[in-house]
């Protein structure tokens, strides 16, 4: 049995307090770090650990981390995201309801390593009680002297600021996320520069997600060759995935990254619903291509997951029985791909409108002729030229779903109607 | 809920969302003045502060009803036979249609992308609440409690 790192205090009666925290061996990685460490041992400590971006694009953290400039002279920021809501996506939300001040100490740890003194946290605005703990963890931090000047009598000082946004999926992306926090529109910066030179106001800053910084004060405490030895070679430590749709048990796990898929929805989440048979999965929230039966002994990680044509993404699982129609899960997802496009290029702008009207026309058995290939030519048509990466995200779903069950949309197409939704 | 976030910052531009959620509490919405206001206190041209309200969507630059009923529509809540299911109990029993108020001023009905609560869907919010793991007789229930505080 794994046994949780990151979940470990959820559980326990109001697990989000600082005391409940303290009581558990919080703020000791904080304490190990100020009095034992220089920031450049920190970094070391959390590339050899092998800690990969939990957000998404699964990037190196200790090598995030060493592109920020050493110069102690320039001002450096740190960004929390907490922007959590791509479709299916539930993990952080849990993180920062139940345990905040275990991301906290993350974020002060990668404070001190890349000699930032200033960081944000940025939260969804419509994460209500996810703002209340913020805020109340980070003022209990600070009347902790855990922030603020001197932490802990040391010489590193930090302040932290919680900020909300205000409904725009596409701030979590960190340069929408920068964008937004300066008061701006969301809308994504050309990159390069790379928010490690060229951040917020124009300073090297650090964006991480929720999970990403959370797994850092126990890589610490524990040391990063324990770390490293969870998990695969190239996909170190624990995961949060988090299982939604067609499952007996809809719920957030924590386990080792390698975890085979049918583990995950048979022993973890009870099997299927209804005990109807399985279509589709999703293995990393709405942007990642689908998996089928056949592929369900795929291990989840980023490299596997990568060999079968997919991504590990936020590890956000959905679950699809026989009985779904694919047609109207990729409609329902383009509906949000468009809804949530910032309109800043064309291809996304305007791509995911058409292929939504196609989709919508299908799904109402008013498809055309040739509507199956021009789907095919916008989804195409999108990847790889948009200046973040949501124009690949909405591709994947029309993509994903046009190869795998194509004979469904032919279906829709042919007899204006459905095959196997009831 | 905006006037608890504590502004520790000096620059300027940064204040504008959380001076829009300020702005917006008074009416339920961001009135011209509203706007005007926030443009003027941050130095900032009117055009701007509109650009930022209508980029996102939880500025509201028309009249609300006292609650907002907002259903999730992500494809999680969907699969937990949610979404449609809720939007249409809503619709006939507030004899509204989506993006509608209830004469009475009391509801509007909007449906919104994923709200994080795939585990526990179908989901939905009412002003900043958010309830869970939702039925037709919860939305009832839920319903009568908040007619219940305007009798």
């Amino acid at each position: 049995m794994f046994e949780p790192v990151l979940l470990r205090n959820v559980g326990l009666p109001r697990s989000e307090v600082i005391d409940t925290y303290l009581a558990n061996g919080g703020y000791q990685a904080l304490l190990k770090v100020l009095r034992e460490y220089s920031p450049e041992q920190v970094i070391q400590i959390v590339t050899a650990s092998g800690l990969r971006g939990r957000g998404g694009a699964g990037f190196p953290a200790g090598r995030k981390w060493s592109f920020m400039p050493k110069d102690a002279s320039v001002e450096k920021y740190v960004c929390v995201n907490t922007d959590e809501g791509e479709p299916g996506t539930f993990k952080d939300r849990e993180l920062v309801e139940k345990d905040p001040h275990q991301i906290i100490e993350g974020v002060i740890i990668a404070s001190y390593a890349v000699g930032a003194r200033r960081a944000f946290v940025y939260i969804r605005g419509e994460f209500f009680l996810g703002v209340k703990r913020w805020i109340k963890a980070i003022d209990d931090a600070y009347a902790k002297g855990f922030l603020g000047k001197n932490i802990q009598g040391s010489q590193f000082s930090l302040d932290l600021s919680v900020h909300r946004g205000a409904g725009a999926y596409i701030c979590g992306e960190e340069t929408a996320l920068i964008e937004s926090l300066e008061g701006r529109r969301g809308e994504p910066r050309k990159k390069p520069p790379y928010p490690a030179s060229v951040g917020l106001w124009g300073k090297p800053t650090l964006v991480h997600n929720v999970e990403t910084l959370a797994n850092v004060p126990h890589i610490i405490n524990r040391g990063a060759e324990w770390y490293a030895g969870i998990g695969t070679p190239k996909s170190t430590g624990p995961k949060l995935f988090c299982v939604s749709g067609h499952v007996r048990q809809r719920r957030v796990l924590e386990l080792p990254l390698g975890v085979p898929l049918r583990e995950i929805i048979e022993q973890h989440c009870g099997g299927m619903a209804f005990d109807r048979p399985l279509k589709a999965v999703i293995p990393g929230g709405a942007s990642t291509p689908m998996l089928t039966p056949q592929q369900l002994d795929t291990h989840m990680d980023f490299e596997s997951l990568e060999a079968e044509g997919t991504m590990l993404g936020t590890g956000a699982i959905i679950v699809m029985n026989d009985r779904t129609c694919m047609v109207d899960v990729a409609r329902r997802l383009m509906r949000f791909f468009a809804h949530e496009s910032c309109g800043r290029c064309v291809p996304c702008r305007v791509g995911t409108q058409r292929m939504l009207d196609i989709l919508e026309r299908l799904e109402h058995g008013k498809g055309k002729p040739g509507d199956l290939e021009t789907l095919e030519t916008l989804a195409l048509g999108m990847r790889g030229i948009t200046f973040c990466p949501m124009g690949d995200a909405a591709a994947n779903p029309v993509l994903s779903g046009l190869k795998l069950f194509r004979d469904e949309y032919e279906y829709h197409l042919k007899n204006k109607r459905c095959a196997v939704a009831a | 809920m905006a006037n608890q976030t504590k502004v520790r910052d000096p620059a300027k531009r940064a204040m504008l969302l959380t001076a829009l959620y300020i702005a917006q509490e008074q009416h339920g919405y961001l009135t011209e003045a509203a706007v005007e206001r926030v443009a003027d206190r941050l130095g900032l041209p009117v055009s701007e502060v509109y650009s930022m309200a209508s980029f996102y969507t939880l500025y509201r630059t028309r009249p609300a009803g006292r609650y907002v009923l907002q259903v999730c529509e992500g494809l999680s809540c969907f699969l937990a036979d949610g979404a449609e299911r809720l939007v249409d109990h809503l619709r006939k029993k507030l004899d509204i249609e989506v993006g509608e108020t209830t004469p009475d001023g009391l509801f509007t009905l909007e449906t919104v992308q994923c709200l994080a609560s795939c585990g526990t869907s179908p989901a939905m919010r009412v002003n900043d609440a958010l309830y869970e793991n939702m039925t037709a007789e919860k939305v009832d229930e839920l319903l009568e409690t908040l007619r219940g505080y305007h009798v």
